[in-house]
């Protein structure tokens, strides 16, 4: 990844790294994004109703540390992962994207997007939110601290569950 | 009609497809079942200071649940008196009075009718005493677990509950007072299947090693040692736990842990940190409630169905589960956690973190239920050329001997079902 001069993180290199995790997680090369991310990353989904809550006193819909992230990948792609097998068709798209500051080599940057996911004889589920990650600046490119997604329905309802990588 | 086939001598029992699909069937159960039953609204903790509320359907009914200036809690129906409108729009919050944005009536927390704007226009027999608030006709709680019933005649919640108040008091032995709370945060969503199929799904661990199987290899890579099942008749967990019938249509499986608890059975996916902190937990249900009740509230599990939708899954953290019908091919599920008042803030944070190892719609095996559910449901579409589910598993057996692996518990509910299905409304 490359740099901007000043060390400062570039809305045009954040939106690229964005762009580059989507395609990954759409096209279920969930090794190749685990190298995205730092040892210490986390994967956050509040529940609906508290989208500002903290997980150690907030029951999530997901709240993994970077060794639940690695079973959670090991788990979606087992064949026997019944909810995602066959596997969703996943299509994101990615807009809005701010870098919103920076402190030494760690940006915050935030999105919106929109997750589509297809299943056969399913409905049609549409993932729509606000995500906020925090990534690491590093001499191998830029790595995921955190990735916490906000979903804007009031509930899940009938996006039912998030078997897979949002 | 009987919706089941139940026969002893030979030691079948089946149950008609037609109760999963069908319209009819549907509305008759909001009549004789969901009309006639103790049906759960929430959990006294949900609201925490006088004035508090909560809003949800319950049984499709809109209704408030909440806290009065004076501390007690009522339940009414969110409409308005005059033309029909919601009152409280919010999911929850804190109010003095619920105010209708249509006309502008106003109510007080007790339900009560507080303001009519130019209320002198109403004349003769109008009697403003009359324009509370409606109630459901019954409303008592459990341990702070409240539920709300339509019949005026039905007994009493806590004969209703009968023996199934020693599985809750189980659950609730967790708190050192006697007080447990329903955490923040919801799980709401939504299943393609029939409402019954959950109820089944709570409690049947026979579908555990072939739903489940990357759960149990994420607990295996976590350091948990699943032993195989012994060689026994029909047992398929590594652990022996019955299924048992407590009256009234409730049931609950009662098993000997193998997946660790956080009150109080340590395994290495909590860390070893944790271990000194569940010792302490361990300790204390020892001095208060003695050696052997501690170990029945540390070391053993329970899925407890309370008929006809509440689930309460004490396993590897503790979930309140309830859900209604959206029509016959469609549930929506709501699901909290719940946790001992004094839990500090480590072990709180284990034990969320425990509940979404399994539970939710992003835990590591629900999301593979809906799935198996919502399959049944696909498959229920050849109801009428293959008209029979199959559930005698285990039926040869004396009621003692029935594991949480057969189908006893099931039939439980089935058998009490199909009863009031046909009574009259």
């Amino acid at each position: 990844m490359q740099q901007s001069a000043a060390g400062r993180l570039t809305r045009a290199e954040a939106e690229d790294f964005l762009y580059f995790e989507a395609a990954l997680l759409d096209e279920w090369r969930l090794k190749e994004w685990l190298e995205l991310l730092t040892p210490d990353a986390t994967y956050l989904i509040p529940p609906n109703d508290k989208p500002d809550g903290d997980p150690r006193n907030t029951l999530f819909i997901i709240a993994d540390d970077a060794e639940r992230i690695r079973q959670r990948v090991i788990r979606v792609l087992d064949p026997n992962c019944h909810a995602e097998a066959p596997r969703s068709r996943l299509r994101r798209s990615i807009s809005n994207v701010r870098v919103l500051g920076q402190e030494g080599d760690l940006a915050t940057v935030a999105a919106n997007f929109i997750c589509h996911r297809y299943r056969r004889h399913e409905r049609i589920r549409e993932y729509v939110g606000g995500l906020t990650y925090q990534l690491r600046i590093t001499a191998g490119g830029l790595k995921i601290r955190q990735r916490r997604i906000v979903i804007d329905a009031h509930e899940l309802g009938s996006l039912g569950s998030v078997s897979f990588i949002l | 009609m009987s919706y089941i086939i139940d026969d002893p001598v030979n030691q079948r029992f089946l149950l008609h497809r037609a109760v999963h699909v069908s319209p009819a069937v549907l509305a008759e159960e909001m009549d004789k079942v969901f009309a006639k039953c103790w049906i759960y609204v929430g959990h006294g903790s949900e609201l925490a200071k006088p004035g508090d509320f909560v809003t949800r359907k319950v049984a499709g009914r809109p209704v408030i649940f909440a806290r009065d200036a004076e501390g007690a809690i009522g339940c009414f129906f969110n409409t308005c008196r005059h033309r029909g409108a919601v009152v409280a729009t919010k999911r929850e919050g804190n109010a003095r009075r619920f105010f209708c944005v249509y006309h502008g009536w106003s109510y007080g927390l007790d339900g009560s009718l507080a303001r009519i704007p130019g209320e002198d226009a109403y004349t003769g027999s109008f009697d403003r005493n009359e324009y509370g608030l409606k109630r459901p006709p019954r409303f008592e709680q459990y341990r702070d677990f409240w539920f709300m019933c339509l019949d005026p005649d039905a007994p009493a919640l806590q004969a209703y509950l009968g023996r199934a108040t020693e599985y809750i008091d189980l659950v609730v032995d967790q708190s050192p007072s006697g007080t447990m709370q329903v955490i923040s945060g919801t799980q709401e969503y939504a299943v393609a299947a029939n409402w019954k199929l959950m109820v089944e799904n709570s409690v049947d661990d026979y579908h555990l090693p072939t739903t489940h199987s990357t759960w149990l290899n994420f607990m295996a890579n976590s350091g948990v040692t699943i032993e195989r099942p012994p060689r026994e008749a029909g047992q398929v967990l590594p652990t022996k736990g019955y299924a048992i019938s407590l009256g009234n249509g409730h049931f609950t499986t009662d098993n000997v842990n193998f997946r660790g608890r956080p009150v109080a059975h340590w395994i290495p996916l909590y860390g070893e940190a944790a271990r000194d902190e569940i010792d302490a937990i361990r300790q204390e249900l020892v001095e208060r409630l003695g050696p052997e009740r501690a170990e029945r509230v540390a070391n053993t599990n329970r899925n407890l169905v309370i008929f006809p939708n509440l689930v309460i899954n004490d396993g590897s953290s503790v979930t309140i589960r309830t859900f209604f019908p959206d029509g016959p091919e469609r549930m929506e599920v709501t699901a909290w956690a719940l946790g001992p008042v004094e839990e500090d803030e480590s072990a709180r944070a284990r034990r969320l973190d425990a509940f979404l190892t399994f539970y939710g719609p992003g835990g590591f095996a629900t999301p593979d239920d809906v799935e198996a559910l919502e399959l049944v449901q696909q498959g229920m579409a050849n109801w009428r050329s293959d008209e029979w589910s199959e559930m005698s598993r285990g039926m040869g057996k004396p009621e003692s001997e029935q594991l949480n692996s057969d189908e006893h518990h099931l039939r439980t509910f089935w058998r009490h079902w199909n009863r009031m299905m046909q009574e009259n409304a």
